[in-house]
């Protein structure tokens, strides 16, 4: 077995380990600093896989902003209430057996299509295309429309966002 | 098993948890982390696709779902803070009015 693949199952594992960690931990900075752990993880996988793009992208979006804003979030509602308390609902007992069906079927489903489909392709040099370079010009030549839909997007999220804080504070009195 | 279907069976795996975790915990914030997670599963299969057939379509997308994520925690996280200003609660427990 190479280091590379050695390096694949670790992050693999330490990424599962977190999302666990998420289930079980009780304070929300915990559940958290396990999500971090997870997502810093996958960019580690997606480093491997040589989608170096998307890596970087995972680790400033995702780690840098998202999780940022949550953690800044959980500092500021550090609310001991009953879901503190008592972390999990009345929907326990189905939602693990939801849960567990969903993982047969859909383990199921990945075995039996994944297989001759990833055969059929062409093995050439996977990770060429998501270097930085050759991902950035083919995305704005070929995507730059989805590129300048996505401000519009971000603009109305911040929109939305004044206007809900807005409306709230005017119920508020 | 190879790459490709281990790749797939983690994105199974983490995607499946935070379904688990939006289902059964009940802290509001707990749950949109969840959501983060079930998302990042699907990102690792459409990484893994993306880069098993070379295209840069996958990847483009994964762009655009990091741009959707942003924007529901943009949206999402001043709904829960004006929950939480209104019951001093993130249970959702508490919030049952629409229940029939």
């Amino acid at each position: 077995m190479s280091l590379e693949s050695l390096l694949l199952y670790f992050f693999a594992a330490a990424a599962l380990l977190g999302g666990m960690l998420m289930l079980v931990a009780r304070h929300p900075m915990r559940v958290a600093i396990a999500l971090i752990g997870s997502m810093v993880s996958l960019a580690c996988i997606y480093a491997i896989l040589g989608v170096h793009v998307i890596a970087v992208f995972q680790v400033l979006i995702y780690v840098g902003a998202v999780m940022v804003f949550m953690v800044y979030v959980i500092m500021l509602l550090d609310l001991r209430d009953r879901s503190f308390t008592s972390k999990y609902g009345h929907l326990l007992v189905p939602g693990l057996g939801f849960g567990a069906l969903l993982a047969v079927v859909l383990a199921y489903a990945a075995t039996r299509s994944a297989g001759p489909a990833a055969r059929a392709l062409p093995n050439g040099d996977p990770g060429a295309s998501f270097l930085i370079q050759p991902f950035s010009a083919e995305f704005l030549r070929e995507y730059w429309l989805h590129f300048e839909l996505t401000s519009v997007l971000l603009l109305a999220a911040v929109v939305a966002a004044v206007a809900v804080i807005k409306g709230g504070r005017r119920n508020d009195g | 098993m190879d790459r490709v279907q281990f790749l797939i069976a983690v994105s199974v795996a983490l995607f499946v948890v935070g379904l688990v975790g939006v289902i059964i915990r009940r802290n509001a914030l707990v749950m949109l982390m969840c959501m983060e997670l079930m998302l990042n599963g699907v990102i690792l299969s459409l990484v893994t696709f993306a880069q098993q057939t070379a295209t840069v379509s996958g990847a483009v997308l994964v762009f655009l779902i990091f741009v959707v994520a942003a924007a529901e925690i943009a949206i999402a996280i001043p709904i829960v803070l004006l929950l939480s200003r209104q019951r001093k609660t993130l249970d959702v427990e508490a919030y049952s009015e629409l229940k029939g």
